[in-house]
């Protein structure tokens, strides 16, 4: 006990000679700083965009919603499902129930073509054909600004985050599809959701001008309960009339967002693996000329007595004392410049655009400041293993 | 050759050779050299640059290693010590007098002296005080509160003897203890390791280019190519 105390206070004393003498290095300690904090907010901005991606897809699912799509079809843009089959999966049990029947939404959808306001380049928008069960099934649907479309009326309603990102999307303003005039009524929220990157309009208006027929492609349900989820989906697969397939809407959008959040992720972390090495050989370099000017001090103090490894522990702690606060400052300014910044990007999956907020959660401020140690500690630990290895005597003659 | 030492040994050096590799280069420093240096001397090395002077007087310190041969100081075989033993000997047994003095320069000459003492179970008070005793020996108690910088080289070297001493070693090993002060200055540090080796029994070993300071020792031994001598006559030859 004696002697772990003794090593511990050697550390703590070693320790604070380094801090004390890091005025005489601040030219290359905030060097180091600097470059591990423009790693860090790198890192945390792209992730944060894979976040908030991933966290639009969680708050547009409901444990208590399902989708009913064809067999085979992996997202809605590849799925068929006919008028008689949306009627016969409406009737389903394990559904809930509303003053218009069972709150089941056949829906239509399409891309149209509209100009991103921050690039002006073309994006293609989702247009969703909706009957009046769908603000019902999505909990969080709620009109903001205008009025909802009138059913049979060429009108519609767009997402808060499609009127944000694209060009035209104005109340007041008109969209020209299939060769007719839609005017803009309405804008809505969606709770963060997905939908709020969509331009709504009735399904039965929409279907003639798109020549679909008594035609839908998805089916949006709200069930029961989420355990009613079994019992609706046994009843859909066993019914000879049915070739379609329910999924939980919360594993239709993680599948739907997997491709494009494992893309965004993947690039950020290449990107902040090649930056990082960068920053830990800043870091080394910063460590090394810190070890090399207070040589004649480390020497001295292994001279009197002074053991190896608190030397290196020492230099650890400042090292890791450095990355902590280059950590903290790349993430703190990564989320000062980017949380809730909103931007659009393509979803691979739907082919169309999907609206978010950077998503810079404590999780990736965490994440930020770790990775900032993982650099401190493999600059730190090479020069501070040199500075322990060197014989004292041999130490003391450099000097 | 063998120096004859009178009265019992604190340090015994026994056909030790020390060689230094630099690529594939070997370079023979001290060959069979054998030394005693009865407890309470004041020994003096002199011998021109490249000699081997700072080696032994590492080798004796526990600073480094002998290739070859025995190194016992108060009955104990240091050269076969581990890293951490012999760091834990080195503070205990060795006080350690530098030629440019080797002070932390963020630390005061009081906290500058205390450090020794923090390898110790000794109480921060405790610590206080034997450091702010140590500073009194050295006649520096009116400027614990300086910092190196503030401080002359000969009030520095002082600071530094100070350090070597406040743990109460029985050996003192000072390598050009004057070889940074101008002969004022030298003069007090010479009279000073004196005064410690005649009041408070200190062996002390020093390393010195300078005659004068030599002739303050009760011993000197001269080193050329690895060899002792007694007489400076000897290097010529």
């Amino acid at each position: 006990m004696a002697g772990l105390f003794n090593w511990l206070s050697q550390i703590l004393s070693i320790a604070l000679f380094n801090l004390r003498s890091l005025p005489q290095r601040i030219g290359s300690s905030v060097t180091a700083i600097i470059g591990i904090a423009g790693v860090v907010a790198v890192m945390v901005s792209v992730l944060s965009i894979a976040q908030g991606i991933l966290r639009t897809m969680e708050k547009s699912s409901s444990p208590e919603n399902a989708i009913v799509l064809r067999s085979g079809a992996t997202s809605e843009m590849m799925s068929f499902v006919v008028g008689d089959d949306a009627r016969i999966i409406a009737e389903a049990p394990g559904l809930a129930r509303g003053q218009g029947g069972s709150l089941a939404s056949p829906e239509l959808f399409v891309i149209i073509n509209l100009q991103k306001k921050s690039t002006g380049s073309d994006a293609n928008v989702p247009l969703r054909g909706v009957t009046p069960q769908a603000p019902l099934v999505r909990d969080n649907f709620r009109l903001v600004e205008g009025r909802m479309f009138e059913w049979g009326r060429n009108e519609v309603v767009v997402g808060i985050g499609a009127n944000l990102e694209f060009e035209g999307l104005d109340i007041g303003s008109s969209l020209t599809v299939a060769n007719k005039q839609w005017p803009v009524v309405g804008i809505f929220e969606a709770g963060g959701g997905l939908a709020e990157t969509e331009i709504w309009v009735d399904a039965l208006v929409l279907q003639p001008a798109y020549q679909r027929g008594n035609s839908y492609q998805a089916v949006y349900a709200k069930l029961e309960t989420p355990e009613a989820f079994g019992e609706f989906k046994d009843a859909l697969t066993s019914d000879p009339r049915l070739n379609v397939k329910s999924m939980r809407e919360s594993d239709y959008y993680a599948e739907q967002s997997a491709i494009l959040h494992n893309l965004i992720t993947g690039l950020g972390t290449l990107i902040a693996v090649i930056m990082g090495l960068g920053a830990t050989f800043g870091a080394l370099n910063t460590m090394y000329t810190a070890v090399s000017a207070r040589g004649k001090e480390i020497a001295t103090l292994r001279a009197l007595g002074f053991h190896s490894g608190p030397v290196i522990v020492s230099v650890l702690i400042e090292s890791l004392l450095l990355a902590v606060v280059g950590g903290a400052i790349g993430a703190l300014l990564a989320w000062a410049a980017f949380d809730g910044y909103r931007a659009a990007t393509l979803n691979w999956s739907s082919f169309s655009q999907v609206a978010f907020a950077f998503d810079v959660s404590a999780r990736l401020l965490v994440q930020g400041v770790a990775f900032a140690l993982i650099i401190g500690l493999f600059g730190g630990l090479f020069p501070a293993v040199r500075a322990a290895r060197q014989p004292v005597s041999e130490a003391l003659r450099e000097q | 050759m063998k120096v004859p030492a009178t009265g019992p040994d604190l340090v015994s050096v026994s056909n030790v050779d020390k060689v230094f590799k630099r690529g594939s280069e070997e370079i023979h420093v001290l060959g069979g050299l054998d030394l005693q240096i009865p407890q309470g001397e004041f020994l003096a090395l002199m011998g021109p640059s490249g000699s081997g002077k700072s080696t032994l007087l590492n080798l004796i310190g526990g600073l480094d290693r002998p290739s070859q041969g025995a190194v016992e100081v108060g009955g104990e075989r240091i050269d076969q010590m581990s890293d951490r033993r012999l760091a834990a000997w080195r503070a205990r047994h060795v006080g350690l007098v530098f030629q440019f003095y080797n002070l932390m320069p963020m630390l005061s000459a009081q906290k500058n002296v205390e450090l020794p003492l923090l390898l110790t179970h000794l109480s921060r008070g405790e610590r206080r005080r034997r450091a702010a005793i140590a500073l009194d020996i050295v006649g520096l108690s009116h400027r614990t509160g300086h910092y190196p910088r503030t401080l002359s080289g000969g009030e520095q070297q002082r600071v530094g003897i100070a350090r070597a001493i406040v743990t109460d070693p029985t050996l003192l090993l000072c390598d050009e203890p004057t070889g940074d002060l101008d002969r004022k200055s030298g003069d007090e540090v010479l009279e000073l390791l004196q005064e410690l080796n005649r009041e408070q029994g200190k062996t002390i070993v020093m390393v010195t280019h300078d005659i004068h300071a030599a002739a303050r020792a009760s011993r000197t031994l001269y080193l050329n190519k690895g060899r002792l001598t007694t007489e400076p006559e000897d290097l010529v030859a």
